[in-house]
């Protein structure tokens, strides 16, 4: 991207970490991707009783070349993943993904033939949003926990081992099947 | 008013109630609970019903539905179509009117329909598929419902084609509301309209192989996992139907 | 490539074209020669002023748009398909999410669909209808303010969007205080509803009906006489009678167009021929005429509700038929809403009938006879017909819903040919299409 990718790591680089983690986090410009039920919330949200322009986020972008958050309000069916990881790629970096609501984040109740099952089939997810659809104050709560993880990301090499540990500990997870939880 | 009441009457006259159409069978059932997988421990594994949908109805129907079925034999035999032969059965059941129409005389039939000044069945509200897999030699239906804002009337044709020649002549140069409905219907049933503009699929990629909503097509559901269980797609559960 | 406005240039990285700028004449000579100046445009699946994931394919000689198709079923969800696979109370679940601004209306129409199966249309207790039509009317305030908001947002009038938004919140606070969910409520269930209103509702219906009567003249004044919002609105998206008829429109749509067509009124459900409410009519064809047509039914809508509220008279809510209706009542426990505890306890402890049956009819559901039956209630967008069928089982054998929406979706076509581009959106807004609806 820019300089900061190539500053030294130590005290410079956490310190335009900080600056820029701030700068973003305040002034997110989410894509409109509306997709079903829970667009209605979104646009409920954006509007005046839940208010999100108290968080500098009012501005929903049509074009996604203008937007740096993409949030999935909605099923997303077979029709539809092409098109939305299109808007995706389209949208610059740095980036991030809402799935809101169950049918973005696992299929929810549709599991057949037309939707698919979890919108991070096809991109990146952030936050995951549970809820059919969550109240819009669900929503402000996942957007402020995601202005925390962009308060917090890294840059430059520390972004590099970031992603390291991030990779390493994915490959340590243990898949569902094998987790002992509710049901065994 | 359905076709019961009617048989009651006559059978108070003394003339025996005519035997009526036992209408088309459409599954059997076995068992006690409906499940189809997994042991029948009840004792009733043994039992076999066959399920068939209300049959032909005699006259009189009731209400206007006589009228309407005057009308529409009369319009047709004024065409020289012996209403016979377009009109393979008519059903009342639960209140409705429902006309079985030959496939070949469809679009007569909704064309004497919609002109009739008698019938005037002005809106058509689209097509719907259903896909009778026990419903031998005829098992796609395509069920049109017709209402009349003049008289204030409702009724049903119902029109079917076997699986294997699934062509059914298309209704948009009568009802051109049909357009989207017949894609729609071609689109989850496979059956073909014939004489449709742009026959192509309308809600599923134009690249999808198969017919999503037939019978012998699978929802297509996945097992979800979690925690340690996993738990199978709605369609390959236990159930009780 | 090489024309005098592009003159290459070979450089070690290969050839380069330094462009510099063209004579106009030049620019308007061959643009004449080239007699192809259509455009074709994609607007969507996905664009800021589009109901949800509508494509619209137009294409464009200069600003006037000469042919138009809609691309739908971005949002096809395989509902119907669903459906099929789980037991007929269970059904509400998934109805209710298909024209997700109407859920009241999608669950009305599929729960008398399965009434009329089981020929228990008279049966359904008073108390029962009288809520149905409360909240199909509430409902309908809703979702036509939702359309009002969204259509002006799309002209880019946002006031009257926070408008709509804010007096939506208004209905939605009723649907959460009555069924516990803002959406996708799966309130009313074959035989009746899933509870009874809640202590305080009545006052609080009271209050809102109070609020709206001074909440609505607002949109009067804010856009029924402004010269812009006019100026954007008439003529705009014409659509005749002859046109409304053969493509099957109805709704708001249809008595636009001088119609007064409305089953509430003709094929009168849920016993909606004992309420005094007038059909508004308009004669002007247009987006505008729509506009007028739907600030006018929300106020009739009102007087409804207010019928609706005089007319609760205390009694059930759900058929006798213990074979039918839910065997528990639903009540508030400490991990949310759930059968009530004291059913709990009968049926854990004191009686084992009680216990199978509640088991059978909750696992299993109830049987309805074979055959087909349709209905259709007048939601806010149009006719919206449901046929159900059924092959004797504890699942519904095949469910088509008739989609308002999608049906009057077609119209798009004829009502944009002809125009120009920026009242393609102005038409569409005037469709009030919900992609939820019409792809299902």
């Amino acid at each position: 991207m820019g300089l900061e990718e190539k500053l030294p790591s130590g005290f410079v680089l956490t310190t335009v970490e900080q600056a820029a983690g701030w700068v973003r986090k305040s002034s997110v410009f989410p894509a409109t991707f509306g997709l079903a039920c829970c667009a209605i919330e979104m646009m409920t949200t954006g509007a005046g009783r839940y208010d999100l322009a108290r968080f500098g986020m009012e501005v929903f972008r049509g074009s996604p070349r203008q937007a740096d958050l993409m949030i999935v309000a909605g099923r997303v069916s077979q029709k539809m993943a092409p098109v939305l990881r299109q808007v995706y790629d389209q949208m610059p970096n740095p980036k991030w993904v809402i799935s809101m609501g169950v049918c973005a984040s696992s299929g929810g109740m549709f599991n057949n033939y037309a939707i698919v099952q979890g919108v991070d089939h096809i991109v990146p997810v952030d936050i995951y949003l549970p809820g059919c659809p969550p109240r819009p104050e669900m929503l402000m709560d996942a957007i402020l926990k995601l202005h925390q993880k962009i308060q917090g990301s890294k840059l430059g090499v520390n972004a590099e081992e970031a992603a390291r540990e991030a990779e390493d500990a994915a490959l340590k997870a243990l898949p569902l099947i094998e987790m002992k939880g509710l049901l065994r | 008013m359905s076709g019961n009441d009617h048989h009651d009457e006559q059978r108070d006259n003394g003339v025996p109630a005519p035997r009526a159409d036992t209408g088309e069978v459409i599954g059997v059932r076995k068992g006690m609970f409906g499940a189809n997988n997994g042991g029948d421990t009840s004792g009733y594994g043994g039992l076999v019903r066959t399920v068939t949908l209300p049959g032909a109805t005699s006259r009189p129907y009731g209400g206007w539905f006589d009228e309407v079925a005057d009308e529409l034999e009369g319009a047709l035999e004024e065409q020289d179509l012996l209403p016979a032969n377009a009109i393979e059965k008519t059903v009342v059941d639960r209140g409705e009117l429902t006309f079985h129409i030959a496939r070949e005389h469809l679009v007569r039939v909704a064309q004497t329909l919609r002109d009739d000044p008698a019938l005037r069945f002005e809106l058509c509200t689209g097509v719907s598929g259903v896909h009778f897999l026990g419903d031998k030699g005829r098992e796609l239906h395509a069920v049109y419902h017709l209402r009349s804002l003049t008289h204030g009337r409702l009724i049903r044709l119902e029109v079917s084609a076997p699986d294997s020649d699934p062509h059914i002549p298309s209704l948009v140069a009568v009802y051109p509301t049909n357009d989207w409905h017949e894609r729609e219907t071609y689109d989850f049933f496979g059956l073909v309209f014939d004489g449709h503009p742009a026959l192509t699929r309308i809600m599923m990629p134009d690249d999808w192989q198969g017919f999503p909503q037939r019978k012998d097509y699978p929802l297509g559901g996945i097992a979800v996992e979690y925690k340690g269980a996993q738990i199978p797609a709605p369609d390959q559960r236990r159930s009780y139907s | 490539m090489s024309t005098p406005h592009a003159t290459p240039r070979a450089t070690t990285e290969g050839t380069v074209y330094t462009v510099t700028g063209g004579d106009w004449d030049e620019v308007v000579e061959s643009a004449v020669k080239s007699d192809d100046e259509r455009i074709i445009v994609n607007m969507g699946p996905q664009h800021p002023s589009t109901h949800g994931v509508l494509r619209l394919i137009l294409e464009i000689d200069g600003e006037t748009v000469t042919e138009a198709r809609c691309g739908i079923g971005y949002l096809h969800t395989g509902i119907e398909k669903n459906l099929e696979f789980r037991n007929w109370t269970q059904g509400t679940t998934f109805v209710t999410r298909m024209d997700y601004l109407t859920p009241f209306f999608n669950e009305a129409a599929y729960c008398l669909g399965v009434e009329k199966l089981l020929g228990i249309e008279d049966q359904i207790p008073d108390r029962a209808s009288v809520l149905r039509v409360l909240l199909m009317e509430l409902n309908r305030i809703s979702s036509h303010l939702v359309c009002i908001a969204t259509g002006g947002m799309e002209l880019g009038a946002t006031t009257i969007m926070i408008y709509g938004f804010r007096d939506r919140e208004l209905v939605l606070d009723l649907f959460e205080l009555i069924t516990g969910l803002r959406m996708n409520h799966a309130f009313i269930r074959p035989g009746g509803l899933a509870q009874d209103l809640p202590p305080g509702a009545i006052d609080q219906l009271r209050e809102f009906v109070k609020t709206m009567k001074k909440n609505l003249p607002e949109y009067d004044k804010l856009a029924t006489g402004n010269p812009i919002f006019k100026a954007r609105m008439q003529d705009v998206g014409y659509l005749d009678l002859t046109g409304c008829m053969a493509l099957g429109v109805t709704g708001p749509m249809l008595r636009s167009a001088g119609l007064p067509h409305d089953l509430r009124k003709t094929d009168p459900y849920c016993g909606y021929e004992n309420y005094e409410f007038d059909v508004p009519t308009a004669d002007s064809c247009d987006a505008y005429g729509r506009f007028l047509v739907r600030l006018e039914e929300m106020r009739q809508s009102l007087r409804i509700v207010e019928q609706c509220i005089d007319r609760l008279a205390p009694g059930p809510v759900m058929v006798a038929d213990k074979k039918i209706a839910w065997p528990a009542q639903l009540a508030l426990g400490p991990d949310g809403l759930g059968n009530s505890l004291d059913h709990i306890k009968k049926i854990m402890g004191t009686s084992m009938e009680a216990l199978i049956h509640h088991f059978k009819l909750v696992t299993e559901g109830f049987r309805v006879p074979a055959g087909q039956a349709y209905t259709a209630v007048e939601s806010p967008k149009g006719e919206l017909g449901v046929h159900v069928v059924s092959d004797g089982g504890t699942r519904p054998y095949r469910v088509h819903f008739r989609d308002p929406s999608f049906t009057n979706l077609q119209a798009m076509a004829a009502m944009c040919e002809g125009g120009q581009v920026a009242d393609v959106i102005v038409a569409v807004a005037s469709i009030d299409p919900v992609m939820g609806g019409v792809d299902r």
